[in-house]
C-alpha cells in the first residue's frame, strides 16, 4: 500500500493506480487511505483533522462541511467532532481514520488493518461500510491478518507471502469447491465416497471435498445403503484460513 | 503549502509552546527592567573620596547609557540564545517525529508534494522565530526606553539579525530532521551551533594574535553554520556611537569577545547566510523526497 501511494520507494518493478503511475499526485488524487498506524493530529479536533484532510484532498471549500457531515455520520463519530483527537479511543480514532479515508468520495480506498481496534461492533460497522461502498461502485483494497474478515466482505483474494502473491482470485475459487465431512461406522466408506469426490481420513472422520450441497442427501444414502452407521454428516465449506495454511505447506488444525 | 504551514503554526499554539515562551520572555523582560532602572542608581567606586564627602558623584548621563548599551547587548545575547533554542526544538522533530508516530503517512498519502510538505513546515516554524524574535525585542527595546530613555541605533537591523540567526538554525534542524530522530538531529544542531559560536571566538583571537591559521577557524566556522557573523552584526546594531568608536580603537582585541562589533557584517558574508539558508533548505527537500515514510 505505501508503494501504490509512493511513501515507500519500490526497489524494482512499476505499478499503476487508476491509471496513473503509483505513487504521483495523479494516482493519490481519488485514493483514500487507513494506515495501520494510523495516528492523527491530537492537538486537534476531529473536525479540525477532517478540514486538514478536505484541504489536502484540494476539495472545493464549500463542500467541506457536508463531506466533514457525511464521513463523521457514516463512521459513527457523530456528536464526538468536536473533542480532541488526544481524546480519542484507539477505536474512536481508527474510525476518524475511516472517515478521514472517505472523504472527497475517492474511487479507490486502501485500508491497512481496518480493524485492528475495534470491539465486535465497530467490526460489524466496518464491514456494512466496506459493502456499501461497494454497492457504490468504489474499490475497497482491504489489508488484513484477520482472514475471517476477509472473507465476510471480500470479492477477490490476494494471499502474500513473505512479499509474493501465492494466489489471486475470487473468493469461489481460491476456497474450492464445498466439502462434506462424515462420521460413519460398518461398511466401506471410503470406497463408497470415492464416486462424490476426494475422499481423506481425518481422525473418525472421512472428509470429501467437491461435493454440491444438493448432493448431501444421495450421499448419506449411499452410505446406508452399503451397510454404514452414520452418526454425523457436517456439509461446510473450507475456510480461508484453512486454505491460507494449506498453500502455505503448514498442517491446518 | 501554506495548509501545512498554518497547521504547523496552529500546532505550536495548541501545544503550549508559544504560550510557554511568551510567559517567560515577559518575565525576563520585567526582570531586566527592574535591573536597568537600577542603573541609574549606581555610584562610582568610592575609592579614596573618603567617608566625609557628602556628595558622592552620580554616573553621568553617558556613562549610564554606556552601560545599558553593554548590558542590553548581553541581555539580546540570552533572547538570541533562547531564540536560537527554541527554534532548534521545534524543528527538530518537525519532520522526523510526524513520521515516528504515523501523523505524516495519512497526510502525505494526499495529493501534496513532499517540497510543499517540507517547505510549509518551514514557512509555519519561520513565521513563529521572526514574530517571537520581533515581539521579544521590541519589547525589550520599549522597555529599556521607557526605563531609561536609551534606545540602540538601529532596532530594526537588530530584529532582522537575530530572525537570521533563528532561521539559520531553524533551517539546520528541519534538514536533519527528515534523517534523524528528534533528539539526535536536535543535540546535533546545537552543537554544530555552539562550535560555531566557539569558532566566531577562537577566529576573532587569530585577528587578535594575527594568526592566519586560528583566523582562518573563525572564517571556516562561518562557512559552516553563519550564526555568528549573524549574531556580531546584531551587536554592531546595538552599539552606540560612543561604543563603537571604543570597538575601533580597541581594535582587533575586541572580535576576541563575543560582545562586542568594530564593523558590520560585510554584505558577501550576509549573502553566503542566505544562501546557506536557501542551500540547506534545498538539501532538505532533496533529502526528504528520498525518505522512506
Amino acid at each position: 500500500m505505501k508503494l501504490l501511494l509512493g511513501l515507500s520507494r519500490p526497489t524494482s518493478g512499476e505499478a499503476w493506480v487508476l491509471g496513473a503511475p503509483a505513487g504521483t499526485r495523479e494516482a493519490r488524487r481519488r485514493v483514500g487511505y487507513l494506515p495501520e498506524l494510523f495516528r492523527y493530529q491530537h492537538w486537534l479536533t476531529a473536525r479540525e483533522v477532517l478540514a486538514l484532510h478536505c484541504a489536502l484532498a484540494a476539495m472545493p471549500r464549500d463542500g467541506w462541511s457536508r463531506a466533514i457531515g457525511a464521513a463523521v455520520m457514516t463512521v459513527g463519530l457523530d456528536g464526538r467532532e468536536d473533542g480532541r483527537v488526544g481524546t480519542f479511543s484507539k477505536g474512536m480514532q481508527q474510525r476518524l481514520g475511516l472517515a478521514v479515508a472517505l472523504l472527497g468520495e475517492p474511487e479507490l480506498i486502501l485500508l491497512d488493518e481496518p480493524t485492528s481496534a475495534l470491539d465486535p461492533v465497530g467490526r460489524h460497522d466496518v464491514r456494512e461500510i466496506i459493502r456499501d461502498l461497494r454497492s457504490r461502485g468504489v474499490t475497497v483494497f482491504l489489508n488484513s491478518h484477520l482472514l475471517t474478515e476477509v472473507e465476510l466482505v471480500s470479492d477477490r483474494v490476494a494471499i502474500v507471502n513473505k512479499g509474493r502473491v501465492v494466489t489471486e482470485g475470487t473468493l469461489d475459487g481460491i476456497l474450492g469447491t464445498d466439502e462434506v465431512r462424515v462420521r460413519v461406522t460398518g461398511g466401506d466408506g471410503p470406497t463408497t465416497l470415492a464416486p462424490f469426490g476426494a475422499v481423506s481420513h481425518a481422525g473418525e472422520w472421512l472428509v470429501v471435498r467437491g461435493v454440491a450441497p444438493d448432493r448431501v442427501p444421495n450421499l448419506v444414502a449411499a452410505l446406508v445403503a452399503a451397510g454404514g452407521r452414520v452418526h454425523a454428516v457436517e456439509p461446510r465449506r473450507g475456510t480461508l484460513e484453512e486454505r491460507f495454511l494449506e498453500l502455505l505447506g503448514e498442517p491446518s488444525s | 503549502m501554506l495548509t501545512i504551514a498554518r497547521l504547523t503554526v496552529r500546532e505550536a499554539a495548541r501545544r503550549r509552546l508559544l504560550l510557554a515562551l511568551l510567559v517567560l520572555t515577559a518575565l525576563v523582560i520585567a526582570a531586566t527592567g527592574w535591573g536597568f532602572s537600577r542603573i541609574s542608581t549606581l555610584s562610582e567606586p568610592s575609592g579614596s573620596a573618603g567617608a566625609d564627602q557628602l556628595l558622592q558623584a552620580k554616573l553621568s548621563l553617558l556613562q549610564v547609557r554606556l552601560i545599558a548599551a553593554q548590558l542590553l547587548i548581553v541581555v539580546m545575547y540570552m533572547f538570541s540564545f533562547v531564540l536560537t533554542l527554541s527554534a532548534v526544538f521545534a524543528a527538530a522533530p518537525a519532520i522526523s517525529g510526524e513520521i515516528e508516530s504515523g501523523i505524516a503517512l495519512a497526510v502525505l498519502a494526499r495529493p501534496l508534494r513532499r517540497r510543499d510538505y517540507l517547505v510549509g513546515k518551514w514557512l509555519g516554524l519561520a513565521g513563529l522565530v521572526a514574530a517571537y524574535a520581533a515581539l521579544a525585542a521590541g519589547a525589550e527595546l520599549a522597555m529599556v526606553q521607557a526605563v531609561i530613555g536609551y534606545l540602540p541605533p538601529e532596532p530594526a537591523q537588530l530584529v532582522l539579525y537575530l530572525v537570521a540567526e533563528g532561521l539559520v538554525c531553524l533551517t539546520l534542524a528541519l534538514a536533519l530532521s527528515t534523517r534523524l530522530s528528534g533528539m539526535v538531529g536536535g543535540v546535533i544542531a546545537l552543537v554544530v551551533f555552539g562550535v560555531a559560536w566557539l569558532g566566531g571566538v577562537v577566529g576573532g583571537l587569530g585577528v587578535v594574535f594575527a594568526n592566519d591559521a586560528i583566523t582562518q577557524i573563525g572564517t571556516v566556522s562561518r562557512l559552516i553554520l553563519p550564526t555568528d557573523l549573524l549574531w556580531r552584526g546584531a551587536v554592531w546594531s546595538l552599539e552606540p556611537a560612543a561604543t563603537r568608536a571604543l570597538a575601533a580603537t580597541a581594535g582587533p582585541a575586541a572580535l576576541a569577545t563575543p560582545f562586542f562589533a568594530a564593523a558590520p557584517p560585510d554584505p558577501a558574508w550576509l549573502l553566503w547566510a542566505a544562501g546557506w539558508v536557501a542551500g540547506a533548505l534545498t538539501l532538505a527537500i532533496w533529502s526528504f523526497r528520498r525518505r522512506e515514510i
